[in-house]
């Protein structure tokens, strides 16, 4: 089967985010106020496996071993058919 | 006794590192491309700065995965001293050989520029040609140099005095204003438990002759040189 994973990778919760930080003082700056502004990265990777759980279980993996800094990061793993 | 200077597609200063290392110091060095596994026959090694992989998915992860990387974690578990500067130092924080994790900096601008630094031990292969609390002069040039750790693990090395180098004013004090990224306790280079490892920021090969405007950082050099000399 094919499936189609979309990994979101973010700072921890509390994280300095400077990237953010700027992008709110802009939109500030435009007059648009917002309580808090902070980025992601997006990563859309497509796989061939048996089975979803195991498509999940590799892209897991993935993000452990280098997609992902446990120190800094927190990840969430979106699984689809594709 | 030969030194590696580990290479990386996008590493750039390879170069200063082994004039500074072969025409300034007088020892041997020898570039080795990361697809080398056997690093053996060195006594030590040095992770140049600049941009491997692009600096791509994160500053040095992906150099950090890469097979010669093994073979620096068995130098480093052999004792053999390893220094990373700057890409360098994210390589080993990367890699799970220093602690911590090199962030963007805190005004997220490339600094380039002259810093002072305080040597806060010379209890290391890379710093005991200094004095303690003795403030150099080394320039930095990076855009990820904010150094990150938990604070379990920040107040772990002030105990074990793991850090080797913070910024500070010509005086030696430390303050936001001379924090060039943020880096918490103003950081500047770390050792790892057993002290022959370190990662910093700042460059010491861009501060070894007095034609450059300062010679401080060839002391980390010959500090190395005499480490593994006595060793």
């Amino acid at each position: 089967m094919q499936y189609r994973a979309e990994v979101t990778i973010e700072l921890k919760p509390g994280m300095l985010d400077p990237e953010g930080t700027t992008i709110k003082r802009a939109l500030e700056h435009l007059g648009y106020h917002t309580n808090e502004l902070r980025t992601s990265k997006r990563y859309i990777i497509d796989l061939e496996e048996e089975s979803a759980e195991r498509a999940e279980k590799k892209v897991d993996e993935m993000c452990q071993k280098l997609i992902a800094n446990p120190i800094i990061h927190n990840y969430t793993i979106d699984m689809r058919e594709a | 006794m030969t030194i590696a200077i580990i290479e990386f597609g996008g590493s750039n200063c390879n170069l200063d590192v082994l004039h500074v290392l072969e025409d300034v110091v007088g020892v041997d060095a020898e570039r080795v491309w990361y697809k080398e596994t056997d690093l053996d026959r060195f006594e030590g090694a040095i992770i140049p700065g600049g941009f491997s992989y692009g600096d791509y998915l994160r500053s040095g992860a992906i150099a950090s995965r890469t097979p010669i990387i093994n073979s620096v974690k068995k130098m480093a578990d052999e004792g053999k001293p390893i220094m990373g500067i700057c890409n360098g130092f994210q390589i080993l924080t990367e890699s799970g050989l220093l602690n911590g994790a090199l962030m963007t900096n805190k005004y997220p601008k490339f600094r380039c520029e002259w810093t002072n630094l305080r040597v806060e031990t010379t209890d290391s292969p890379f710093t005991s040609a200094f004095k303690e609390g003795e403030v150099i002069r080394i320039p930095i040039a990076h855009m990820d140099g904010n150094f990150y750790a938990d604070e379990a693990t920040l107040s772990a090395m002030e105990d074990e005095k793991l850090v080797t180098f913070r910024y500070v004013d010509k005086e030696g004090r430390v303050t936001d204003e001379v924090n060039p990224n943020g880096s918490q306790e103003n950081i500047a280079g770390i050792l790892n438990g057993k002290r022959n490892v370190m990662g910093l920021m700042p460059h010491p090969e861009r501060a070894a002759e007095s034609i450059l405007g300062s010679n401080d950082g060839i002391r980390m050099f010959q500090s190395m040189v005499e480490y593994i000399n006595n060793r």
